[in-house]
């Protein structure tokens, strides 16, 4: 059954910016309906990886399949099967919560009689309901995640992508990103493929980590399992560290810390 | 091992739409976020008729008063309307450009471009929405038009006329725009060239003066300025001078097709 296929699976995956090489060959398994979490500095290769999973790069070698339908061959099929909330705050400030929400109901192709029910029930679910109707200009940082969140859950996708849904977040809105995330997967069994750069996030809300550097994996399993290996008292800060070791000063360039500004400037 | 499977299974994977009502499906839903956007936010339509009410006003009823410009027994008011209609519509239309540039900055392209939409289908909406911003900014300049005077036509279907004559302009200018996004690629380039493009695409056609007091070099930019035919095409319906309708729609629509190409095929630049 379709059920027992990987919702990602990665084999090779390679992409490189002219002579920067982004992916470096990515092996990667994200089991149906678990959460996965993909960790590693600035400029690790993570938002590359997933431009590669949700169609909007086209890997020169490697494959990519998204529950057993290859991402080159099968390019809408994987869309219409796929949530994205991409790193930057992507909702449209001069529509309002809810036309933001209708808009992609209609581009997934979302039946004219099921339209109406889907984007309240996707406003409700990530707490937007009564807001639903102010122009989401006026929306707070977490209010706007959990708006594209919306976005992205209108169409029921089976394997939900977020980029960075929590950076530049204050801690409450954080947790109430966290929380809607945990609630929708516990409603729909859908499987997350998330990355962070909070190590508390990861270790409290993934049931398995990757960790990337430089264009490659460098560790995997579950938060317990990548802290035992390090050994006892070890925190996944220590993991990380160990991992991407002194050459982190190195890792991410201007132009991706930069980036990672820019985003959290928008939220201010 | 065992998965929950999926609460609600992606409905619209069984309801992929056939190319043709997909098409018509996210043209209709980009102009219908222009208008959401545009009941959000009317300033902006008001700041953008002041440039076309100055020219109309100032350099319209000057040039009517002092005859400089031979424009036969139509006032040169008149004359002058339809190009100030389609100047305003062209400059609507070149600001598209400019927005899927932010578009692309924020995430919004990558967003949009993850759904089901092929990207001739999310160009050709953009070109549609900009055809609709600007249809509505031109019934303010029609209004201003009727209220300096100026004779306009009241019979619906030449005025349904004008309207696709400024869709297509629109489609064509708003491609265009994208087109230089999709080789410049950086926001700030854009508006430069945004600017530098869009006062000649307008000097170098029929807008302000009849194509016969052209110099020869001039006339020959006019004939491949799209914005000419657009003009030509308004002037005609609108005001009832002679015009080659069927040669004006022809090169607008091959424009428009063309143009809606070339975007696509560079859109894809846009999120690398
Ligand atoms: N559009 C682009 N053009 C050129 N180089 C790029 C582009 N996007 C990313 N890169 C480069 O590819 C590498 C990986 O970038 P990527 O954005 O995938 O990292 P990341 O892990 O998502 O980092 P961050 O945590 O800062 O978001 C970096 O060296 C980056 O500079
Ligand atoms: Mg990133």
């Amino acid at each position: 059954m379709t059920d027992d296929l990987p919702a990602v699976r990665c084999t090779g995956l390679r992409y490189a910016f002219g002579d920067n090489v982004a992916v470096d060959g990515v092996d990667l398994t994200v089991r149906p309906g678990e959460v996965f979490g993909l960790l590693g500095p600035n400029g690790a290769g993570k938002t590359t990886t997933i431009r590669l999973i949700t169609t909007l790069l086209r890997a020169p070698s490697g494959v990519v399949q998204v529950f057993g339908v290859d991402v080159a061959r099968h390019r809408m099929a994987v869309r219409r099967m796929v949530g994205y909330v991409p790193q930057q705050l992507s909702a449209d400030s001069a529509l309002t919560g809810r036309e933001n929400v209708a808009l992609f109901a209609r581009l997934f192709d979302v039946p004219r009689g099921q339209r109406r029910v889907r984007v309240d029930e996707s406003l409700a679910m990530v707490g937007l309901g009564d807001a639903a109707d102010r122009l989401a200009g006026t929306y707070s940082g977490g209010m706007i995640r959990r708006l594209e969140l919306a976005q992205a859950l209108v169409n029921a996708p089976r394997l939900l992508i977020l980029d960075e849904p929590t950076i530049g977040l204050d801690p409450v809105a954080r947790a109430s990103v966290w929380r809607r995330i945990g609630e929708v997967r516990e409603q729909t069994g859908m499987t997350v493929l998330v990355t962070t750069h909070y190590m508390d996030e990861a270790d409290q809300f993934c049931d398995r980590i990757a960790l990337m550097h430089r264009g490659r994996l460098r560790a995997l399993g579950t938060p317990a399992e990548l802290k035992a290996n390090l050994g006892r008292e070890s925190t996944l800060d220590d993991v990380f560290r160990v991992i991407t070791g002194d050459d982190l000063e190195s890792g991410g360039g201007i132009r991706d810390v930069r980036a990672a500004r820019r985003t959290a400037r928008r939220l201010g | 091992m065992s998965a929950p499977p999926a609460a609600r299974p992606a409905v619209s994977a069984e309801n992929a739409p056939n190319p043709v009502r997909q098409l018509a499906s996210r043209v209709g839903t980009m102009c219908l976020v222009e208008l959401q956007k545009l009941r959000h936010d009317r300033t902006e339509l008001v700041t953008r008729a002041i440039q076309p009410a100055l020219w109309l006003l100032v350099f319209g009823e000057t040039f009517t008063r002092i005859r400089a410009i031979p424009t036969g027994s139509t006032p040169y008011l008149d004359y002058l309307a339809p190009g100030i209609l389609a100047q305003s519509a062209l400059f609507v239309a070149i600001f598209f450009g400019i927005q899927i540039i932010w578009e692309r900055d924020a995430g919004v392209l990558a967003k949009l471009l993850v759904t089901p939409t092929p990207r001739a289908a999310l160009v050709t909406g953009k070109a549609f929405a900009a055809g609709v911003r600007a249809l509505a900014q031109a019934v303010i300049v029609l209004v201003l038009a009727a209220l300096l005077g100026v004779a306009l036509t009241a019979n619906p279907l030449k005025l349904l006329g004008v309207a696709a004559a400024l869709v297509l302009g629109s489609a064509f200018f708003c491609c265009l725009s994208i087109t230089i996004a999709g080789l410049v690629l950086s926001r700030e380039r854009l508006m430069g060239i945004g600017q530098a493009i869009t006062m000649p695409l307008f000097f170098a056609s029929n807008a302000l003066y009849p194509v016969d007091i052209m110099p020869t070099w001039l006339r020959v930019l006019n004939h491949v300025n799209p914005l000419s035919y657009e003009v030509d095409a308004v002037r005609g319906l609108l005001i009832g001078t002679p015009s080659r309708l069927a040669l004006d729609f022809g090169v607008l629509v091959l424009a428009a097709v063309v143009a809606i190409a070339v975007a696509s095929a560079l859109l894809g630049r846009l999120t690398r």
